[in-house]
């Protein structure tokens, strides 16, 4: 008797614990039972973006891919890095701090609203305003009038930025704080885009179901799973949708998405990982993608350290000669790298020859160069890497190299995660070297040089300051043109070349893949698929 | 019975608060801020992280914040996450049903598959069928979860092509199926040991020589004598073993691509996303604690010997 009263407790038990799993089970809508995808449709693997997609609250590569399918800006680059008109007709200045930005005719939103001069300003003051919490509002400091809605403490003194002014139906002028003669180039990133008058009731709902005005319409984000956009036909401008649209799907390893584009349920996969890099060209044939794009990687020593405080850049430039770029990027790194010959990557504009026998191994040299240097102090370097990253492998080839060619110690100092990595550079903790990574926010060399080697600029982690460096920087920024600031900054870097606040080490390249379904498959400088190309066979 | 289930449940309390704060001082005591890694290797803004922050209330000090959890957290509100800005709630209600899903498959599987080699095992020791089942136990249990993940990939969806290689759609119970028998095949290679085990040495027990003396027959000398005290040790291992599959899940999920609990909890805590790890994490708790009172209930059930008052 007593064995059956107790049964009837668990048999109540049990019944509470499946009716609890059920709920959330059953909830979940019967469709999507295939693994297929949409006629006309073409799929890639890109995972959840981090943030709701809006445009200036998005920086990773993942939000990125979704909110350029559905947003255009002002302007856009071509596959060498120049840049192009998109939504604006024109953008002129001519003391490079007056801007005027002249819009297309017949733009519309999704929802069928018109692209107007007012949606730019407007939308470019609620980015920048800091209450609004946008992660790239600092990407509007140059434009006069961004303190008060951005102070560096306090609460903003209004919600307007004045250097913006709309003149007509399509077309504005910004006034910016300081000349800039870059300017334009920065309009190419999407953070500059405009948003339709509906994002402003709504703003939390937008991010989950924007509504822009790029060549792709928003249709579903499944979250953790996938999102769906399709072409959108009224689309005005010159990258129109080639397919039907876009699925992101969400993969939980690369591993994962390479299976599934052998097995055809993927079209696209961004990047091969290690464990299948070795044999992907062999698998995928002429459907394999191996290009490369405007990032770079290097090691950088930190000027706050007792080692590098007051070093003869000779010991730099002679340890930068005792790495073996040529075989650590191919055997290491399998080819996914190619070797630095100067500070700015080939996409970007102003890229230049440097010629120069930094980059090329040559142990006998780089012995000779840092003993007139004065030798490295301590003997011993580190280079701070995060494990996370995929870094391990080559951070021990380049000590293993350096330590071979000029008996300098070297040791890899990993950071378990990339956010360890990253306070430890803030804060000024690292020993001796950091691995550091810049992928081009715009193709300009100006990006490579001054956001790391200006004494001012918040990724200048080595803390490398240097007063002739900031001044040529400062003769680039002054410079009456586009052409001449270029060249300036290209002159600058000569004289970085000297200083060797870096390592440059290498270049990335994107190494990719698509299925047989799929034609067409472009990478852009950025690295990334240029998806409105794509055609389905 | 009914007093002894509710002084249980109420023991939970304290195990939640303790289980609770625990992991959130943990969490807290992680290097790294979730807010700036946002911003990566580019330029950041410390302006607007400051900012981003104050509105999330993270600037405030350790106890502060964890109450401001608890408070939350006793008003159905698990917190928001600091990238997506989704409910951490919404998030949970996600991926949990899916893991729990694969979790109850991957606990059949073991349960029927596991219980059954285990009878017919132990009911003829030290046969060739029992060498057998030993021998297939040893492999499952020596060979790490991962290793059998892929191979089973490679052999069951390349080669043979009879199942799907990763899960696209976790209501499929056919794309379930093998990282189910992934998972469960660990608690599989127990389960039909222990039951292998104690079926063999009951056997030899005095009651079943009787049972076996009065005449009954054999399926129910078997399947009510035997089976019922053998299966205690089992049970006991099943009940903690269900929790223990949950957490387990997370290798498995990552072979087969299941957007579970344990895909979630990895993602959030590389991200620091504090509130989903605790909320996860404490109902991997809650769980495995109501796992717990089920097996000690199932013992009454089992053996008439045992009571609780």
């Amino acid at each position: 008797m007593r064995g059956a009263k107790s049964a009837k407790w668990v048999a109540g038990a049990i019944v509470v614990a499946l009716a609890a799993t059920a709920c959330g089970g059953g909830s979940e809508d019967g469709g999507n039972k295939t693994a297929g995808q949409p006629d006309g449709y073409v799929s890639i693997d890109v995972g959840e973006p981090q943030k709701p997609l809006v445009p200036a609250d998005t920086n990773e590569s993942l939000g990125a891919y979704v909110i350029k399918a559905l947003f255009t800006g002002p302007v856009s680059y071509d596959a060498e890095g120049n840049l192009e008109m998109a939504n604006a007709e024109s953008v002129e200045t001519e003391d490079s701090k007056t801007w005027t930005i002249k819009l297309k005719q017949g733009w519309k939103f999704h929802d069928g609203t018109p692209v107007t001069a007012k949606t730019y300003v407007d939308a470019w003051n609620w980015y920048a305003n800091i209450k609004n919490n946008q992660q790239n509002s600092f990407w509007f400091a140059d434009i006069a009038g961004y303190e008060d809605v951005h102070p560096e403490s306090g609460d903003p003194k209004g919600d307007t930025m004045s250097g913006l002014k709309v003149v007509d139906e399509t077309t504005f002028t910004v006034e910016l704080t300081n000349p800039v003669p870059y300017w334009e180039y920065k309009l190419g990133y999407s953070t500059f885009a405009p948003l339709p008058e509906a994002f402003y009731k709504d703003p939390k709902g937008f991010g989950q179901k924007p509504v822009g005005n790029g060549p792709y319409k928003f249709e579903k984000w499944d979250h953790k799973k996938l999102i769906q956009v399709a072409a959108w036909d009224e689309y005005q401008g010159d990258n129109k949708a080639k397919n039907k649209g876009i699925l992101f799907k969400n993969y939980t390893t690369v591993e994962a998405a390479y299976q599934d584009l052998l097995s055809g349920n993927l079209d696209m996969i961004r990047q091969v990982g290690p464990k299948d890099l070795p044999k992907y060209k062999q698998d995928l044939g002429d459907r394999a993608v191996d290009a490369p794009y405007a990032a770079i990687q290097g090691i950088t020593p930190v000027f706050y350290s007792k080692q590098w405080k007051d070093i003869d850049p000779k010991v730099l430039q002679g340890l930068s000669m005792a790495i073996d770029r040529e075989t650590i990027t191919k055997t290491v790194l399998n080819g996914t790298r190619t070797p630095a010959k100067s500070f700015t990557p080939p996409q970007v504009n102003g890229n230049q020859d440097l010629d120069t026998d930094v980059f090329t191994y040559n142990p006998e040299k780089a012995k000779q160069l840092i003993k007139e240097g004065g030798g490295v102090p301590d003997n011993k370097i580190f280079i701070q890497f995060n494990a996370d990253g995929g870094h391990k492998e080559w951070v021990t080839a380049v000590c293993e190299s350096i330590r071979n060619a000029t008996g300098v110690d070297c040791v890899g100092d990993a950071k378990p995660d990339f956010q360890t990595d990253l306070e430890a550079r803030d804060n000024d903790q690292v020993k001796s070297f950091y691995r550091g990574g810049w992928v081009a926010d715009y193709p300009l060399n100006v990006n490579f040089l001054r956001e790391l080697y200006w004494s001012k600029a918040e990724a200048n982690n080595g803390r490398f300051s240097d007063e002739e460096i900031d001044k040529l920087f400062q003769q680039g920024d002054n410079a009456a043109t586009l052409e001449e600031s270029i060249k300036a900054y290209q002159e600058a870097e000569k004289v970085v070349l000297e200083k060797m606040p870096s390592i440059p080490l290498w270049y990335y390249r994107i190494n990719g893949g698509h299925s047989e379904n799929v034609d067409n498959v472009n990478v852009d400088f950025h690295g990334d698929f240029v998806l409105d190309e794509v055609t389905v066979k | 019975m009914g007093r002894y289930v509710a002084r249980r449940l109420l023991q939970m309390i304290p195990v939640f608060l303790g289980s609770t704060l625990l992991i959130f001082s943990m969490m807290y005591a992680l290097p790294g801020d979730p807010v700036r890694a946002l911003y990566g290797e580019q330029a950041i803004d410390q302006a607007q992280i400051a900012e981003i922050k104050r509105s999330l209330g993270l600037d405030k000090p350790f106890l502060l914040q964890y109450w401001d959890y608890l408070t939350g957290l006793f008003q159905g509100d698990f917190g928001t996450q600091i990238a997506s800005q989704q409910p951490v709630a919404d998030v949970i209600a996600d991926a949990f049903p899916i893991t729990a899903r694969l979790t109850i498959f991957a606990f059949l599987f073991t349960v029927v598959v596991g219980i059954t080699l285990g009878v017919v095992a132990g009911l003829r020791p030290d046969t060739l069928v029992d060498k057998s089942l030993l021998a297939l136990t040893l492999l499952l249990i020596s060979v790490p979860s991962f290793v059998l993940g892929y191979a089973f990939q490679y052999f069951f969806a390349f080669q043979l092509g009879w199942v799907d290689p990763n899960v696209n759609d976790p209501e499929n119970y056919g794309q379930l199926l093998l990282p189910a028998i992934v998972l469960g095949s660990l608690s599989l290679a127990y389960v039909a040991r222990l039951t292998r085990t104690s079926i063999a040495e009951n056997l030899r027990a005095d009651y079943v020589r009787t049972a076996v003396a009065k005449g009954l027959p054999r399926r129910r000398i078997v399947g009510v004598h035997l089976m019922r005290n053998s299966l205690i040790p089992v049970v006991t291992f099943l009940g903690s073993d269900l929790g223990a599959l949950m957490g387990g899940a997370v290798v498995t999920e990552g072979i087969f691509n299941v957007r579970g609990v344990g895909y979630t909890v990895y993602e959030a805590l590389s991200r620091r996303e504090g509130s989903t790890v605790v909320g996860v994490v404490t109902l991997i708790v809650i769980i495995y604690l109501v796992c717990s009172l089920l097996v000690d209930l199932l013992y009454a059930v089992l053996d008439p010997r045992i009571r609780y008052a």
